[in-house]
C-alpha cells in the first residue's frame, strides 16, 4: 500500500506540488491525468528519490518511510520509475547495466547475485515481453535509441527488476500505435496481485490499453477529482477546464 | 650508437644552444614551461648504463603478448625474445646501425631540423632504441612489445631512446609501446619513435605509460604515412608527474588515413599534456583524434591539437574531439583546437567538451537500485572506455582496461 499525505513539494522556490493526498492498493493500477504544469512528473520524481526537491508531508509505502530513503534503497523497497525522458549512457551496455541493477537490489536484499545463466533466460523472456531484437543486448544503453525503443527499454527494465510498486511517467509520450501496443502489452503482462502502479498521462489514449482502476485528476499540485475508469471518457469529451473547474 | 655521427650530433647540441629550450611562447609548450620540468628534475645525469645490466623481472607488469618483444633499461636494450620472425627485423638500434650503418641512421632521420630542444637533445644523446622492420607483405599477427623500463636506483637519470619503425609496402603489424618503471627519485625520458609507413601499409600502435609520479616522461610519435596507409594509434598516460606525448603525423601520400586515440587520468598534482600535429600534405586522407581526460585532484591536463592541411590537400576529411571529465574543482584542463587550412574542399570538424558526470544518468542508475558510488564508478569507466575499446588486441585491451580501472578506483575509493 502507497500511502500519500499532504504532500507539498518545492524546486527552485516554485511550489509544484501543494497537498496532494493519494492511497494506492496493493495489485491496482490507478491513473493520474492532469494537464501540462499540474505536477505530474513532479510526482513521479519525488516518489523515486531526484535530487533538487524540497519536499514537505508524508509518503509511505508499505509501511516505510519513502522519503527518508535513498533513490537505489527505494529501488531495494521494491519502486520503479519508467521514465519520461529515458537517459542515454554511451559506453554501458544494455545487458551489463540491467545485471548491475539487478544484483544491486538483490545485495540490498540480502540475497546472492543471481547466475549468468538464470539472468539471461531472464533477459531473453523480457526481452521477448517487449518485442526487442537480441542485437540491442549489447548496445549502451538508450544511446541512439527510438523514442519507441527507448520506452520499451524501460518496460524491459521493468520485468528484469519485478518492482512492486512501478511508476509510469508519461510513458505513452512521443509512441506510434505501434509501439504503444507493444509498451501497453507488457505493462499489462506485468500487472498481478502483488504489484501496483501508478500510470502518470496527458492523455486518455493510453488507458484504452493499459485499463485502469480508478483515475485521479491533478491540478495545481493537487488531487481535484478521483473516479473510475469512465472519469477518462468523461475527460476526453469535456477537456481539463471542465473538470478542474467544477468541484471535486 | 656511440660512434655515430658525431657531427650531426654536434650540430643538434649547438642547436640547443642557438635556439635554447622551449618557452610559453612556444605554440606546443604554451601550459608547460622547462623550468617546470627543472624544479621536478634536480640535477638529472645522463646516464649511461651499459648493455649487460640485468633484464628486470616484469612477470605480471606488462601483458604477455606472447609476441616478439624488446626490453629496454633506461634506454638501453637488455633483453630481446621471439624475434626471429620471417620478414620481419626486431632488434637495438644500436645493433641495427652495426649492420648497415648509412641506411639506419637514415631511417633514424637524425639530420632532421629539430622540433625544439629535447628532440634536438634526443638527437645529440641517443644511445639506443627499438629497430623494428617489416618487409613488403608481411603480416605479422603477434604484437611486436617494445617494453622501456626506467630505473632509478642510481639516482636522477635522464634517458634518450630514439626508435624507429619502418612498415614496408603493404605489411600489416601491431607495435605496443610500454613505459614503466622502479624509482622514487626523479628520473626524466625523452623518448621518441619514428614510424614510416610505406604504401598500404596498416599498423596499430598502443603506448602505455605508467611510471612512478616521480618521473618526466617526454615522448613523441614522428609518423609519415605513404599513400593509403593506415596509422592507429592509442595513448594511455596513467602515471608521470610531467608526462607529455606528443603525436605528429605527415600525411604525404594520397588517401593515407590516421586515427589518433588518448586517454589521460591525471590526479593529484600529475600534469598530462598531449600535444598533437596532424599535417594533410598529400590530397584525400582521412585523420581522426579523439582524446578524453579524467582529471581529479590538483591535476592538470592540455589538449592542444594542431591540424594543418596544405595546398594539396584538397578532399582532406579531419575531425577531432576532445572531451574531458573534472572529477574535483581544482583540477584544470586546457584545450586547444588548432586549424590551418590552406585548401579548399576540406572537412575539418572539432569539438571539445569539459565537465562533469551527467547527474540525470547518475540517477538514472540510481533509480535502478545502483548504490550512488558504484554509479559514479560505472559513468567513469564507461566515458574510459569509450577509449579502451579501440584497442584490437584482447588481451592488451583487458590490461589496459586494468591499468585504467585501477586508476578510477583509487579515486573513488579517496572520493
Amino acid at each position: 500500500m502507497l500511502k500519500i499525505e499532504n504532500l507539498h513539494a518545492t524546486i527552485g522556490g516554485t511550489k509544484i506540488l501543494k497537498g496532494l493526498d493519494l492511497e494506492l492498493p496493493p495489485g491496482e493500477v490507478h491513473a493520474i491525468m492532469g494537464p501540462n504544469g499540474s505536477g505530474k512528473s513532479t510526482l513521479a520524481n519525488v516518489l523515486s528519490g531526484r535530487p533538487g526537491y524540497e519536499i514537505t508531508g508524508t509518503v509511505t509505502y508499505n509501511g516505510v518511510d519513502l522519503l527518508e530513503q535513498s533513490p537505489e534503497e527505494r529501488a531495494a523497497s521494491g519502486v520503479f520509475l519508467a521514465f519520461q525522458y529515458p537517459v542515454e549512457i554511451p559506453g554501458v551496455g544494455n545487458l551489463y547495466f540491467l545485471r548491475t541493477a539487478v544484483n544491486s537490489i538483490r545485495r540490498a536484499r540480502g540475497l546472492d547475485e543471481i547466475g549468468v545463466t538464470d539472468f539471461l533466460a531472464k533477459a531473453d523472456a523480457a526481452m521477448e515481453l517487449v518485442e526487442m531484437d537480441r542485437s540491442m543486448r549489447n548496445r549502451s544503453v538508450n544511446a541512439g535509441f527510438s523514442g519507441g525503443e527507448k520506452k520499451r527499454n524501460e518496460i524491459l527494465q521493468m520485468a528484469m527488476l519485478e518492482p512492486t510498486l512501478a511508476v509510469l511517467d508519461e510513458t505513452d509520450s512521443g509512441l506510434d500505435i505501434d509501439a504503444l501496443r507493444i509498451v501497453a502489452g507488457g505493462v499489462n503482462a506485468l500487472r498481478g496481485p502483488d504489484r501496483s502502479m501508478l500510470v502518470i498521462t496527458h492523455y486518455q489514449r493510453l488507458l484504452d490499453y493499459i485499463v485502469p482502476d480508478r483515475i485521479h485528476v491533478l491540478d495545481a499540485g493537487r488531487i481535484v477529482r478521483s473516479g473510475g475508469k469512465e472519469l477518462a471518457l468523461e475527460l476526453e469529451q469535456s477537456g481539463y477546464a471542465d473538470i478542474v473547474g467544477a468541484p471535486a | 650508437m656511440t660512434a655515430v655521427v658525431t657531427d650531426v650530433r654536434a650540430a643538434a647540441l649547438e642547436w640547443v644552444e642557438r635556439n635554447g629550450f622551449p618557452t610559453r611562447k612556444h605554440e606546443d609548450w604554451r601550459y608547460l614551461t622547462v623550468s617546470d620540468i627543472a624544479q621536478a628534475v634536480p640535477g638529472a645525469a645522463i646516464v649511461a648504463a651499459g648493455p649487460g645490466q640485468p633484464a628486470p623481472s616484469l612477470d605480471g607488469r606488462v601483458p604477455d603478448l606472447g609476441g616478439p618483444r624488446l626490453v629496454f633499461v633506461n634506454g638501453h636494450l637488455v633483453e630481446s625474445s621471439n624475434v626471429d620472425i620471417p620478414g620481419v627485423v626486431v632488434t637495438g638500434v644500436a645493433a641495427a646501425l652495426e649492420s648497415d650503418r648509412v641506411r639506419v641512421e637514415s631511417l633514424l632521420a637524425l639530420d632532421a631540423e629539430p622540433l625544439d630542444a629535447f628532440a634536438a637533445l634526443n638527437v645529440a644523446l641517443a644511445v639506443d632504441g627499438a629497430f623494428v622492420e617489416l618487409a613488403a607483405g608481411t603480416i605479422v599477427e603477434a604484437p611486436i612489445h617494445l617494453v622501456f623500463v626506467t630505473d632509478g636506483a642510481d639516482g636522477p637519470l635522464l634517458a634518450n631512446p630514439r626508435s624507429v619503425v619502418v612498415a614496408g609496402a603493404g605489411s600489416r603489424a601491431t607495435i605496443v609501446e610500454t613505459h614503466l618503471g622502479d624509482t622514487s627519485t626523479t628520473t626524466t625520458n625523452n623518448t621518441v619513435l619514428r614510424m614510416v609507413l610505406a604504401e598500404g601499409a596498416t599498423v596499430e600502435h598502443v603506448v602505455t605509460q605508467s611510471l612512478p609520479e616521480s618521473a618526466v616522461h617526454l615522448s613523441v610519435l614522428d609518423a609519415e604515412l605513404d599513400a593509403a596507409s593506415r596509422l592507429t594509434s592509442s595513448a594511455f598516460t596513467v602515471g608521470g608527474t610531467i608526462a607529455r606525448h606528443e603525436a605528429r603525423v605527415r600525411l604525404v601520400g594520397a588517401e593515407a588515413g590516421v586515427v589518433l586515440n588518448g586517454l589521460y587520468v591525471p590526479h593529484e598534482r600529475q600534469y598530462h599534456d598531449h600535444p598533437v600535429t596532424i599535417d594533410h600534405v598529400a590530397p584525400r586522407c582521412s585523420s581522426r583524434q579523439t582524446y578524453h581526460g579524467i582529471l581529479d585532484d590538483r591535476a592538470h591536463g592540455v589538449f592542444n591539437g594542431r591540424i594543418v592541411v596544405r595546398h594539396d590537400g584538397i578532399g582532406t576529411d579531419a575531425a577531432q574531439s576532445n572531451k574531458n571529465l573534472i572529477l574535483s574543482d581544482r583540477a584544470e584542463i586546457d584545450t586547444r583546437p588548432r586549424l590551418e587550412i590552406f585548401a579548399d574542399d576540406v572537412k575539418c570538424a572539432h569539438g571539445a567538451t569539459v565537465g562533469q558526470l551527467d547527474e540525470n544518468a547518475v540517477f538514472y542508475l540510481r533509480s535502478r537500485g545502483i548504490p550512488e558510488a558504484v554509479a559514479r564508478g560505472v559513468l567513469t569507466n564507461a566515458f574510459a572506455a569509450e577509449i579502451v575499446e579501440h584497442v584490437e588486441n584482447d588481451t592488451l585491451r583487458a590490461w589496459v582496461e586494468q591499468l585504467v580501472a585501477d586508476r578510477l578506483l583509487d579515486a573513488e575509493s579517496r572520493a
